[in-house]
């Protein structure tokens, strides 16, 4: 089965990311796929590579590079959430002029459209947040 | 059949309300986050989970009872504890998920 995925909350703030994140897992090891993991609202700041969260800590942005990189998941950060929270990759730096990106690997800036499509085409639609 | 998931305790918000009065009657509602505490035996919300639980089926991930110190044998009868890999066979075996915040 084909799960999509949407955060809508940031790390650290509940537990929204957590439970997608283990939920995620937990798909893939019951021989699942997940379609697309959407990031909206304040779900947008799970995608900055400049989090150092301390080192005994989960590491909630990396966790997702790493699972995006393992299982070739497709995680999108909503443009209109992120252009308003200083969630910026090489194109939004140049649109905007910018001094600087900050979006960590394995996650792409595109449009809501990305999550109507992402419940269209998936199975199952599972939002996490607030 | 719906599955419906609250991810907030009934002590902060009224989501868990709003879920038992709107889910139709067969549905299946898995408490995660904080909508663990609703759970609890003899809590303020027992009597009213308990009425929607004669017609629903409830459930409640095991990691999140565990983050809170809540004793598994301290639930509401009927409660059934799931883990993660039970939240995924639940979701596949229900047609649409809703998500209660």
């Amino acid at each position: 089965m084909k799960f999509a995925i949407v955060v809508n909350e940031g790390p650290y703030t509940h537990q929204a990311s957590d439970s997608a994140y283990h939920f995620a897992r937990a798909a893939l090891e019951g021989g699942h796929a997940i379609y697309r993991v959407f990031f909206y609202h304040d779900g947008v700041h799970n995608g900055t590579r400049l989090a150092s969260p301390p080192q005994d800590e989960r590491d909630v942005v990396n966790r997702w590079s790493k699972l995006a990189a393992e299982h070739d998941i497709d995680l999108v950060v909503c443009v209109a959430a992120a252009q308003r929270r200083g969630i910026v990759d090489a194109a939004e730096k140049k649109r905007h002029a910018k001094d600087a990106d900050n979006i960590a690997p394995g996650f792409r800036i595109s449009g809501l459209g990305q999550l109507i499509e992402a419940g269209i085409r998936a199975d199952r639609l599972m939002a996490f947040g607030d | 059949m719906l599955l419906h998931t609250v991810n907030k305790s009934p002590f902060e918000k009224n989501s868990l309300d709003t879920c038992l009065r709107l889910s139709a009657p067969g549905s299946c509602i898995l408490l995660i986050e904080d909508g663990v505490y609703a759970a609890l035996a003899g809590g303020a919300f027992a009597a009213q989970l308990q009425d929607g639980m004669r017609a629903r089926k409830l459930y409640a991930i095991d990691a999140d009872l565990q983050a809170r110190g809540l004793d598994p044998a301290g639930l509401i009868d009927g409660v059934e504890v799931i883990d993660y890999r039970g939240f995924v066979e639940l979701a596949t075996r229900c047609d649409q998920v809703q998500s209660w915040f």
